[in-house]
């Protein structure tokens, strides 16, 4: 019996132990690999079809440079989520969300990874492509949505999702308030009751912007997407040109989703010249092609006047400049007791 | 259970045994058959706090900063008062109504042989196995006005998707396996005899089944009810595609735990995380004792 016990322990100290070993093993072999080097990418969702088209490109160009191999790894998902997860301990190297504010919180929550003023590192606010809101509706546009206005009409149902939990929601609220205002004569009470009637018509606030995209094009909810506008073209070239029509609305907001190197990390893996010139490499001729294929707005203008058919012009605000940045827009609109929680409080809808 | 087979037990055993050997010296301590008591015991404790306690210590960390104004504004607001109504509230009803098709599926599966018997079986164990994120957007698929079953229902004035009952269908979903796991094994142990001896005594089958089943398996029956509702307060990924997550109306507490997360306020997410907590532990340690005392009964 006890020879057995023995054993049978000694088994169990292997298995319990096993995960320890295997993951000290795993992380031996990384070193070894030695040549090509590894980024972490770790960016938001809509940008998957992009950095896939992006980063084999970039690879060929940095080994014509230094004749070195680098690949490229991805993480995707929500932008907070993923930012959450590069400040819980996520190595990234270089981390491209949806907006300024995730980017703030990693460098305010990282104990100085990367410096707080890191948006004026790179051109155009560390921002190498824009891109804003559009409408996305039903083939033939059955409910006659042509602007803002037409969204908050009785009988109209809007899908956008929540923009507590998602970035890309927050740029759809920020729109709508910006167009609001506008046609409120720019006063801010206007602009609150436009949103809020605007609210009354969604009937559906999933958690993030693909989900979204799925309630209004998979389950037939609603006659309108709010959607980015690479999405709603991506959307509307994946899922059939002849079952939507995109609306570009006569105002909305130039969104800024912009990339950063996490210095930090990029330090500690000896990836920070490489990472630098991946960033340097999106602002490039070659790369805003890249982009401007992708259904981003290309920030180079020549890229942009060769693609102008692709990208209506219409008036376009700015958070900076309409909001006073993210941090207030955040601190105004999205957090606890804001203008978005007004909305739905009692009494509010 | 245990304590039931046990007194079966010494009545059948102890008249042989007083025949042959002197009955046993009363000890202060019953010696256990499992040797090494100390050491597996403080294996167990070691390993409940490695994986129970210190994670859920976070929780309480994470608030205990607060201070208690502004953790009741976090717990206790408006809204967050109506998503801990939604969920423990669905959960409640998705336990409920497992309850009852739970133990007709175990009971049919213990007491009738039929043909595809297995593969019902197997089928109990699919919402363990599935991602529950996957479930969700099935049933979404399913009962969304455009779904097939939402399709028949909607016109009724029963929209099933993007509303309460949506949760309550997804929590019915993954809640299910705990039922029928949890009472199989009591029915399949179950003495038939004394089944037929009731019968054969003029019990007409109601009675049988309120009198002499019922109390044997109800136990059982708590603990899966107990278990089904602990995963309905805590499922997220599968409601989150049905629920519709409107505020005051179909927003689940844990989403809202999700939502502050999403603000990088911690502090505000553990706040909820905490009443969460509590309060499931508050009703779990209530279905306990209620599990104790009917099992306590059945034994007398």
């Amino acid at each position: 019996m006890k020879p057995a016990l023995r054993t049978r322990a000694r088994r169990a100290a292997v298995l319990l132990l096993a995960p320890f070993v295997l993951s000290a093993c795993s992380q031996a072999g990384d070193g070894a690999a030695g040549e090509t080097i590894e980024l972490l990418n770790v960016s938001y969702d809509p940008t998957r079809e992009l950095y896939e088209a992006l980063n084999p490109r970039f690879a060929e160009h940095w080994k014509a440079r230094t004749g070195k191999d680098v690949s490229i790894r991805m993480s995707h998902g929500g932008s907070g989520k993923q930012a959450r997860a590069v400040i819980d301990g996520l190595s990234a190297d270089v981390v491209t969300l949806a907006l300024a504010y995730d980017i703030d919180a990693i460098a305010a929550r990282t104990g100085g990874k990367l410096p707080v003023n890191w948006q004026a590192r790179l051109p155009h606010n560390s921002t190498p492509y824009a891109s804003t809101i559009v409408f996305l509706v039903r083939k033939g546009n059955p409910k006659a949505i042509a602007d803002w206005n037409d969204l908050v009409k009785p009988g109209v149902a809007v899908i956008t999702p929540n923009p507590k939990t998602s970035g890309g929601a927050r740029w759809n609220f920020l729109a709508a308030w910006a167009y609001g205002k506008a046609h409120a004569g720019g006063r801010d009470a206007g602009a609150q009751e436009f949103v809020q009637r605007l609210y009354r018509n969604v009937p559906v606030l999933d958690s993030g912007a693909r989900g979204a995209t799925t309630t209004f094009v998979e389950r037939g909810i609603g006659d309108v997407l709010l959607a980015w506008e690479n999405e709603a073209y991506l959307a509307r070239k994946e899922l059939g040109e002849d079952r939507f029509d995109i609306v570009t609305p006569s105002l909305s907001i130039l969104a800024e989703p912009p990339v950063a190197v996490v210095d930090g990390n990029a330090r500690r893996h000896g990836t920070e010249e490489v990472a630098r010139a991946y960033l340097d490499y999106l602002y490039s001729p070659e790369a805003q092609e890249i982009i401007a294929q992708n259904h981003y707005r290309p920030i180079d203008t020549n890229v942009a006047q060769r693609h102008a058919d692709d990208f209506p012009t219409l008036n376009l605000v700015t958070v900076d400049g309409q909001f006073g940045g993210w941090k207030a827009a955040q601190e105004r609109f999205f957090a606890d007791g804001g203008v978005f929680d007004r909305i739905y409080a009692p009494g509010g809808r | 259970m245990d304590m039931t087979t046990s007194v079966v037990l010494d009545h059948h055993t102890r008249p042989a045994r007083s025949d042959r050997v002197p009955p046993p010296r009363p000890r202060l301590r019953p010696r256990s058959i499992l040797p090494g008591f100390r050491l597996t015991m403080g294996l167990t404790l070691l390993w409940l706090c490695l994986i129970v306690l210190i994670p859920l210590s976070t929780v309480f960390l994470a608030s205990a900063g607060l201070g208690w104004a502004r953790f009741a504004e976090a717990a206790f607001s408006a809204r967050a008062l109506a998503a801990y109504r939604i969920s423990f509230g669905t959960s409640l009803i998705a336990a409920s109504v497992n309850a009852v098709f739970g133990l007709l599926t175990a009971w049919v599966l213990v007491r009738y042989a039929f043909p595809g018997r297995r593969l019902v079986n197997a089928l109990v164990d699919l919402p363990f196995a599935l991602p529950t994120a996957v479930a969700g957007i099935a049933l979404t698929a399913i009962c969304a006005s455009n779904g097939w079953l939402g399709r028949v229902t909607a016109p009724l004035g029963l929209p099933l998707a993007y509303n309460p009952a949506g949760i309550t269908l997804a929590l019915i979903f993954v809640g299910l396996p705990f039922i029928v796991r949890a009472v199989e094994p009591v029915l399949e142990d179950f003495d038939r005899e004394v089944e037929e001896a009731a019968l054969s005594l003029g019990a007409v089958p109601v009675q049988v089944f309120a009198r002499v089943i019922l109390p044997e398996i109800l136990p059982a029956l708590l603990t899966g009810f107990a278990l089904a509702f602990a995963r309905g307060l805590g499922e997220y990924g599968s409601v989150i595609f049905i629920a519709g997550n409107m505020p005051f109306t179909s927003e689940i507490a844990p989403l809202l735990i999700v939502t502050h997360l999403e603000q990088y306020d911690y502090a505000g997410a553990g706040a909820i995380a905490t009443v969460m907590l509590m309060a499931a532990f508050a009703m779990l340690l209530v279905i306990n004792l209620i599990q104790a005392w009917s099992r306590r009964r059945s034994v007398r």
